[in-house]
């Protein structure tokens, strides 16, 4: 006890807490993060630039088997078409790193070449919707207010009103929509991607995509306008709160110090 | 220039006054008040926080209503926001829309509402817990510590009446959330639904509703509220804490006029000056980006103002508990949450009674304690805020799960075990951190102060010399008072007649161990071991 | 600034280096020392030093009304729509940034200014003030007895027993009135919360298209909303019915569908669940399509959709009701008549 006592005004005694502090964080923060199923994959960096198959064959076989049948590591490509393709390896989510909740988005590692080559590979398997062109997902010309509440209909309960995104259940979650390339938006409505539901033309028209991503471009982007000033993540009243107890209430605090503090003394030197 | 000379040039002023005094007495109110002393310390003006931001509210939200129209009929958006033109919307938040995109300056005064609304809750937050801490609320103050728990009560209220009426998407879901709860009241929730909604959700009439309830009927209680707490401030005179010529008797600090006059009324002006500036740099509740509400459209994320926070945090915790019996249904799920959500702030409000009934002081107090002087009170505080702090992180689990890649259901397992596990901890470690602090200040009487400066000793030893404190730091550190726990009466008396102790007196007694029992505090120093310390062996 | 330019001769002496009051006794060495004496600031001793505040204080409440032309030419001059892009903020409201800065400078300015002034220029010589009980002494309290007790007699109001309790009979009735006026609130539940738009041969109409839909238009994976034929957005009672009535539809493998009601109220694996989360009330939509589990953003209530509903985590007691749908004759889908239970949050009379 002694000891301990003494050894507490050590000056390094704050250092050794605080790596004790990080040390249990992260002890809990393993073990509430969402399972992997482990088993890391550290997928073929191969840089073999062939056509589709042979691509496929060292790049994405391994999980999704040899004729593209799926395996127990990943579903089958069959009849899922190249804009799947095209949005899974365009936005670097596959080859996946390592098995998890979910597949992040990440750099992608195939040039367009090589995507267009895989999503043609692909789609030779099993018809399934193509990639868009450049007339089905460019927001000129859409119905931005239209596309807001189709937005609101359809996809903001995931990806929140202006697609900052959002939590879903264990470790899942539905990513920011930020400066998401056009293309990716209206492949993922089109194909589903991971967890997501499908948005087919059947039941949203190649009309309803175009006015999302109208709606997304004006809303969601770098450029978007936010009028009443810092966007705060666009999250709503909790980062307003936290906002609000920091920068408000942190700030009166401080005023509150100055205005009630002793003014400095002449002293006899 | 002198009273002589104001006096001859400048008599108009006086002359009002006379007038003014015939009539009001404001003299005889002047001579008693003018001059009256107010404590320096920072703490103290958390209240004034407080009540320049509920002014701040009043003053905006009057020019709000200039512009706002409470009323659920719907029209077509054709405002200047283009990605919401065309859109069926609410009056009320097309009225919205207008003050935020068309009016000049619109944006900014509701941006400077809403966020004065928070700062006015944060700050009443931290108010009350400098009130806790330092035990203000002790007689003579006990009414005036209920008439700010009221306020922040209310408060809340008006905060969530307020945060509902732009008829948006967030607020509605918020509304919605409103009418579960209701419904989820045995016997008597639909009625109180119906009555409420003046019919199914969402109706028509909840947003004119709302509209008076935050206008007139909340702030109109609070505005009185508040004026009977400044009332008595000013009659008990403000509490300080101890130090030298500071004792319960007199009140230390400088005058009203000039020196509080010119802090407290430009600290008046610092606050508004600090909101605005966070109106004009920071965003709150942009409604266009939520859109309008409709019952069958939600945003993720879908939160209330920080205030409510813990009430969303059980209500996301509470596992989904429904009974059916005979016929009826007992909605536990929902129901227990808000039974729990008025007790948590309950349980902070009723405290002082506990304990004053515990010690069974009668005696008025004005000399604050120090946190550690009181440790059971200070650790029921800070298990308290643990508390609401756990529940705040259930009411943000989806941003924890997303800001920090944990999976919402961990999370929410998390808050249901700490919600029993944490404010345990909590008090317990407060209560021994309390203890230490006590010992340390018991050491420091005794034996000094630690100088850092380590001295060798002729024979070799080294030592660290230790200051000893001045008579200012000796008085502060010991005076406080530590009140010895309540005896139970001999359960039989000297006649050898059986006395029984009622279950309350029994209690009570328990209690009053647990407060101030040994292991509830450090015996402070007395003059004897002083003087037998100081005067023997050097200090060391 | 520091003390140290100022000549010692010109500090005045510190009127009595003794404490004020003190009562120092020999016996107690905690005893109270009494008021510290006053010690001066710079600002008391030195002119030029209190000359520099006045003019920081002056300055303050200069660049107040500087900040205040400035509101008045901002409101003035910036267009209310004109944006523009500050960093690190973003693309902002010209008007609102720049009025809201020149009005929390104007503020901020006259409030430091007038906090310096007190702070440097007021005298800071603590001040003792006497307190005095709040209790009344005991003759006062014996007066106000002996006075209440007077009153009371001469009122007779514990001698005349029926003039009491008529009296409070008739204080304690009229509120009543007030009660009762509050029942106009709103109309009885009745079986308002039990019925919503659907019913039988209504087809279901995508909300996207607002097109009826057809059994093929439904792809496994995809996600669906629907409201009943015959609503308009237009209606009156239009946020009322959608709020009972929005549907969720989805289309799973028919052997995937655990639950053997659920696969008998489907078409092909087509189900459609209401949209209306069982808690309290939130759209629950969150489909995770590999899962087949549908979670509320509001309090994480998740439910299964390929077994009944069922719910599987979250506050929410009972699962989502299923919509029985059909083919018509015509090739689209609709309903078989309405849900069989109460959509939405549980109650009272639910049963």
């Amino acid at each position: 006890m002694k000891k301990l006592s003494a050894r507490r005004r050590h000056p390094l005694a704050a250092v050794v807490v605080l790596l004790f502090a990080l040390a249990v964080t992260g002890g809990l923060y393993a073990a509430f993060a969402p399972a992997s199923t482990a088993k890391a994959d550290d997928s073929a960096q191969s840089l073999a630039i062939e056509e589709g198959k042979k691509l496929y064959s060292t790049g994405c076989a391994t999980c999704h088997g040899i004729g593209g049948q799926g395996t127990s590591d990943g579903p089958s490509l069959v009849g899922v078409g190249s804009a799947a393709v095209d949005f899974q390896v365009g936005t670097g989510r596959m080859p996946a790193q390592q098995p998890g909740a979910q597949v992040p988005r990440k750099k992608k590692i195939y040039s367009q070449a090589e995507i267009d080559q895989l999503a043609a590979y692909i789609a030779s398997l099993g018809a399934g919707p193509s990639v868009p062109t450049k007339d089905q997902y460019s927001p000129n010309g859409a119905d931005i207010a239209k596309g807001g509440e189709l937005f609101r209909t359809n996809c903001a309960q995931c990806h929140n009103a202006t697609g900052k995104g959002g939590a879903l259940s264990n470790g899942k979650f539905a990513p920011s929509l930020e400066d998401v390339d056009p293309k990716h938006i209206y492949e993922a409505m089109q194909t589903g991607p991971q967890n997501m539901p499908s948005f087919p033309d059947t039941t949203m028209s190649e009309k309803n995509k175009k006015d999302i991503i109208a709606y997304l471009d004006a809303v969601d982007t770098k450029k978007s306008e936010n009028p009443g000033g810092l966007e705060l993540g666009g999250l709503g009243p909790v980062s307003e709160g936290l906002f609000a107890w920091i920068f408000g209430l942190g700030a009166l605090v401080a005023v509150a110090i100055w205005v009630a503090a002793r003014t400095a003394k002449a002293k006899k030197s | 220039m002198s009273t002589t000379e104001q006096r001859r040039k400048a008599p108009a002023g006086e002359r009002v006054a006379d007038w003014a005094d015939g009539r009001l007495g404001i003299y005889s109110l002047a001579k008693a008040n003018m001059r009256k002393i107010f404590p320096d310390h920072w703490s103290f003006m958390l209240g004034e926080v407080c009540l320049y931001s509920f002014l701040i509210i009043i003053l905006t939200g009057v020019y709000l209503t200039l512009f706002f129209h409470p009323s659920m009929e719907e029209v077509v958006y054709h405002g200047s926001y283009v990605p919401l033109q065309g859109v069926r919307v609410s009056e009320a938040f097309n009225s919205t829309m207008h003050i935020s995109f068309d009016v000049r300056g619109g944006l900014l005064i509701r941006q400077i509402h809403h966020w004065a609304a928070l700062v006015f809750l944060a700050g009443m937050f931290v108010h009350m817990m400098r009130v806790f801490f330092t035990g203000a609320f002790r007689k003579p103050r006990e009414i005036n510590w209920l008439f700010g728990f009221l306020l922040f009560v209310l408060g809340v209220f008006t905060g969530f009446t307020g945060y509902s009426l732009p008829d948006d998407l967030l607020s509605g879901t918020g509304v919605r959330f409103t009418e579960g709860a209701i419904l989820s009241v045995p016997v008597v929730g639909t009625y109180i639904s119906m009555f409420l909604f003046g019919g199914e959700f969402p109706g028509a009439d909840i947003v004119p509703r709302f509209y008076s309830i935050h206008i007139l009927l909340l702030p109109g209680i609070m505005l009185g509220l508040v004026v009977a707490h400044l009332i008595l401030v000013i009659y008990h005179k403000h509490t300080q804490f101890p130090g030298p010529g500071r004792t319960e008797k007199n009140v230390v600090g400088m005058p009203l006029l000039p020196v509080y006059m010119a802090k407290a009324g430009g600290f008046f002006f610092l606050v508004f000056g600090v909101i605005a500036a966070v109106a004009a740099l920071a965003t709150i509740n942009p409604i266009w980006d939520f859109g309008p509400y409709r019952p069958d459209h939600v945003s993720t994320g879908a939160q209330p103002d920080w205030y409510m926070g813990f009430a969303e945090g059980l209500v996301r915790v509470m596992p989904g508990w429904e009974i059916n019996v005979a016929g009826h249904t007992l909605v536990l799920g929902v129901f227990i949450p808000i039974v729990i959500f008025p007790l948590v702030l309950i349980a902070i409000g009723i405290y002082p009674f506990i304990e004053s009934w515990v010690t069974g002081d009668k005696r008025e107090h004005h000399l604050l304690d120090r946190p550690r002087n009181a440790p059971t009170r200070t650790a029921f505080g800070a298990a308290w805020i643990a508390e609401y702090f756990v529940l705040l992180i259930g009411g943000g689990n989806d941003l924890w799960a997303t800001h920090f890649h944990l999976s919402i259901n961990s999370i929410t397992w998390f808050v249901r075990i700490a919600f029993f596990v944490v404010p345990v901890l909590v008090f317990i470690a407060t209560k021994r951190v309390c203890l230490g602090l006590q010992r340390r200040d018991r050491d420091k009487v005794l034996h000094g102060r630690e100088t850092g400066i380590i001295k060798r000793l002729p024979h070799g030893e080294f030592i660290e010399v230790h200051e000893p404190l001045s008579q200012d730091q000796l008085h502060t550190l010991t005076a406080h008072e530590q009140p010895r726990p309540l005896e139970l009466e001999p359960e039989v008396d000297e006649n050898g007649v059986a006395r029984k102790a009622g279950a309350g007196q029994k209690l009570r007694v328990k209690l009053s161990r647990g407060f101030y029992g040994e292991g509830s505090q450090i015996p402070k120093p007395t003059a004897e071991e002083y003087q037998e310390i100081t005067s023997g062996h050097g200090h060391h | 600034m520091s003390s140290q330019d100022i000549p010692e001769e010109s500090l005045p002496s510190t009127q009595g280096a003794a404490h004020q009051g003190a009562v120092v006794s020999g016996e107690d060495p905690f005893a109270d020392p009494g008021l510290p004496p006053h010690e001066h600031r710079i600002q008391d001793i030195d002119e030029r030093a209190a000359k520099r505040s006045e003019r920081v204080v002056a300055f303050l409440f200069t660049l107040s009304m500087l900040a205040t032309v400035g509101f008045i030419v901002a409101y003035l001059a910036i267009p209310v729509d004109k944006n523009i892009y500050v960093f690190p903020i973003g693309h902002i409201s010209a008007l609102n940034f720049s009025l809201g800065l020149s009005l929390g400078v104007a503020l901020f300015c006259i409030g430091a200014g007038a906090v310096h002034w007190a702070r440097t220029l007021m005298s800071d010589v603590e001040v003792a003030d006497e307190r005095h009980p709040i209790e009344a002494s005991p003759e006062v309290k014996a007066k106000v007895l002996a006075d209440f007790a007077d009153g009371a007699r001469e009122s007779a109001l514990g001698r005349r027993k029926l003039i009491r309790n008529t009296m409070f009979g008739a204080l304690a009735m009229f509120p009543l009135s007030g009660v009762f006026l509050l029942g106009g609130l709103g109309p009885k539940p009745g079986t308002k919360l039990r019925k919503t738009k659907w019913s039988a041969g209504k087809m279901l109409i995508n909300q996207n298209t607002m097109q009826p839909l057809r059994p093929e238009d439904v792809q496994v994976g995809s996600l669906t909303f629907a409201m009943p034929e015959g609503m308009s957005e237009e209606d009156h009672d239009f946020q009322q019915e959608i709020a009972k009535a929005a549907l969720m539809i989805v289309r799973l493998r028919p052997e995937n569908i655990k639950d053997k009601r659920e696969l008998d109220w489907s078409v092909d694996g087509i189900v459609a669940f209401s949209k209306i989360c069982t808690h309290v009330g939130c759209p629950i939509s969150l489909y995770e399509q590999q899962t087949h589990h549908v979670l509320c953003p509001c309090h994480q209530s998740t439910f299964d959709l390929s077994d009944g509903g069922r719910v599987i985590f979250g506050p929410a007691g009972h699962p989502l009701p299923q919509l029985q749908i059909k083919v018509n004759d015509k090739g689209y889908l609709e309903a078989m008549g309405d849900f069989p239970e109460p959509v939405g949050p549980a109650f009272w009379e639910r049963g």
